[in-house]
């Protein structure tokens, strides 16, 4: 067997090779920008749809990790001086030590508490966003976040700030490839399917699921951070429930259990408000109908119809019809 | 080996196991047998740690155990095949049997469990044949071979099997049970067999137990529960040749 760090890695370099063209054959750079909140979002799903496809957890708080270090970095860059690593160190911190927080009595449990504490705790961080008007400046948002600047480089351009995001969503869709085939992801796998049954294999449920909770959020804080010293600028609003909401449709509706299709749901779902400016008023609707139809057509997501596709493909070369198609996950 | 004294366990407000005291020595099989809903599986779930007990103790090896979680009993040994088998269904045979060694790991431990696979799959050539195959598609038999397969892989010293042969044709269930006997013979693995089908249990079983609404009504070697009136009426369905 190869040693863990080279599994996935053609797969993962096919990808980044994908993300380093894709500006070249963008008109703009307004595009640029939609890619990389595309490649913020897909930071979220990869890590929800470890909690949500692999270890069958929902959590409907998941813009508020996102938020935490979003704020916490702002904070911590401006109004306590802090250098920008330091502050993205904290962020991202912050949101794994709540999730901690949270999880540890909520996990223990059976059933959906954690949809319900996530919830609670989305709806109580939003409302702290707003109303801690001193600290964080209220529904009006955050202003004068520094751009991120490392080592000596300052990523002024929105090129070389797409550059960032991709490579840094490149290493999170390896090291999600490589947890997935490990001992670990074979543990998530199980407890999805029967928890009873994992832990008469002698998983421990409880601890993985925390595990795996916290490390969501931990990407989610990333995402987080990436975002706020992108837009220089954060506000409540975009932290709120829908935004949670937004996310878990995302995972959903590329494929749950497909690191590929958490990804492509959530360029998908950033991009297809922005194709359907021209549309004006009836955009909204236009949406809706969309979603609709991609439950109705493609049940098992993107994922799970591009898996079709390509076995039709197989078929029609082999020029037979073979028995039934392997089971088990994709991606 | 194993022991339980005294044990109750509620479920809310309903009594399911009243003061039950049973033991297994090593190297031993016993059969639990009863109708439905007696209590046989919460017992096994009690062992294992799925259950929590509301008094009494359960031994092994002469500690208690009745606080440790699930993970921790598969560790000292105690390894469960439960009701329904539950195989983890979209996952393959060899991922299944590997998720039974789940309990032991480490580079040096690879080795090893490669080598019991191995043994798995020569007790069950047909798992090896489909060891690709997503554990959902394998027949009902093969699915109990998988899950005993899986149990094993944990390396236990005792195995607790939950109705081993629920739903398998006859010939089939014929064939579990001559493996759980071999098991005994060949590897010194104690057994505690919970079962429906009383014949068959008690035909395999040095002793038996049988629990009827929470409590243990009989006990004794097999073949004086199998000669046994009570037994025989009960659930042996023989009533007339008694008379």
């Amino acid at each position: 067997m190869r040693p863990w760090y080279a599994r996935n890695l053609a797969k993962a370099a096919f990808f980044a090779t994908a993300l380093f063209l894709a500006p070249f054959f963008l008109p703009n750079e307004y595009y640029i920008n939609i890619l990389i909140l595309g490649g913020i979002n897909a930071l979220i799903a990869l890590g929800l749809n470890l909690l949500l496809g692999y270890a069958g957890q929902i959590s409907l708080g998941h813009a508020a990790f996102f938020g935490l270090a979003a704020y916490a970095t702002a904070v911590a860059t401006t109004r306590l001086g802090l250098p920008i690593p330091v502050g993205m160190g904290l962020g991202v911190s912050l949101s794994a030590l709540v999730a901690w927080l949270i999880g540890m009595p909520t996990l223990r449990l059976r059933g959906h508490y954690l949809a319900m504490a996530t919830l609670g705790f989305g709806i109580i961080v939003h409302i702290v966003m707003n109303e801690t008007v001193e600290v964080t400046g209220g529904p009006s948002g955050f202003v004068g976040i520094p751009r991120l600047a490392l080592l000596g480089f300052s990523f002024d351009s929105d090129r070389s700030y797409y550059y960032l995001v991709a490579a840094v969503l490149a290493l999170a869709a390896l090291f999600s490839l490589n947890l997935i085939d490990s001992r670990v992801g074979r543990a998530l796998r199980a407890i999805h399917t029967s928890e009873s049954a994992a832990q008469t294999a002698g998983v421990d449920i409880a601890g993985y699921k925390l595990f795996v909770f916290v490390l969501s959020a931990a990407f989610a804080g990333v995402a987080g951070v990436l975002y706020a010293h992108f837009l220089c600028f954060v506000a409540p609003s975009s932290f709120g429930f829908h935004f949670s909401v937004q996310l878990v449709v995302m995972v959903v509706l590329g494929g749950m259990a497909s690191v590929w299709g958490a990804m492509a749901g959530a360029f998908f779902l950033t991009a297809l408000p922005e194709a359907l400016r021209g549309f004006e008023e009836v955009d909204i609707l236009i949406y809706g109908a969309i979603l609709v139809a991609c439950v109705m057509y493609m049940p098992m997501g993107m994922a799970g119809a591009a898996a079709g596709v390509w076995r039709r493909i197989g078929r029609l070369r082999r020029g037979r019809v073979p028995g039934q198609g392997e089971g088990g996950h994709v991606g | 080996m194993l022991a339980l004294e005294n044990v109750d366990i509620f479920h809310g407000r309903i009594h399911a196991v009243r003061r039950v005291s049973l033991h297994v020595d090593p190297g031993e099989i016993v059969a639990l047998i009863g109708a439905n809903g007696a209590g046989k599986t919460t017992l096994l779930g009690a062992i294992s740690g799925l259950v929590r007990v509301g008094g009494g103790r359960i031994l092994h090896k002469g500690d208690a155990i009745q606080t440790l979680s699930p993970d921790a009993v598969v560790r000292r040994g105690i390894s469960q095949v439960p009701e329904r088998r539950l195989v983890f269904g979209p996952l393959s045979v060899e991922d299944n049997l590997l998720l039974g060694a789940y309990t032991r790991r480490g580079r040096a431990r690879k080795a090893d469990v490669a080598a019991d696979r191995e043994a798995v799959y020569d007790m069950f050539p047909v798992l090896r044949d489909r060891k690709k195959q997503a554990a959902g598609t394998l027949s009902g038999g093969e699915q109990q071979m998988l899950a005993i397969g899986r149990a094993l892989m944990a390396r236990p010293s005792a195995l607790l099997l939950d109705e081993p042969g629920m739903g398998l044709a006859p010939a089939v269930c014929k064939e579990i049970f001559r493996h759980i006997v071999k098991l005994r013979d060949e590897r010194g693995l104690t057994v505690l067999l919970v079962e429906q089908n009383a014949k068959s249990a008690l035909a395999v079983s040095d002793r038996g137990y049988v629990l009827e609404t929470g409590r243990i009504l009989l006990q004794g070697p097999s073949e004086e529960l199998l000669a046994n009136r009570d037994v025989q009426r009960a659930y042996l369905g023989r009533e007339r040749d008694a008379l």
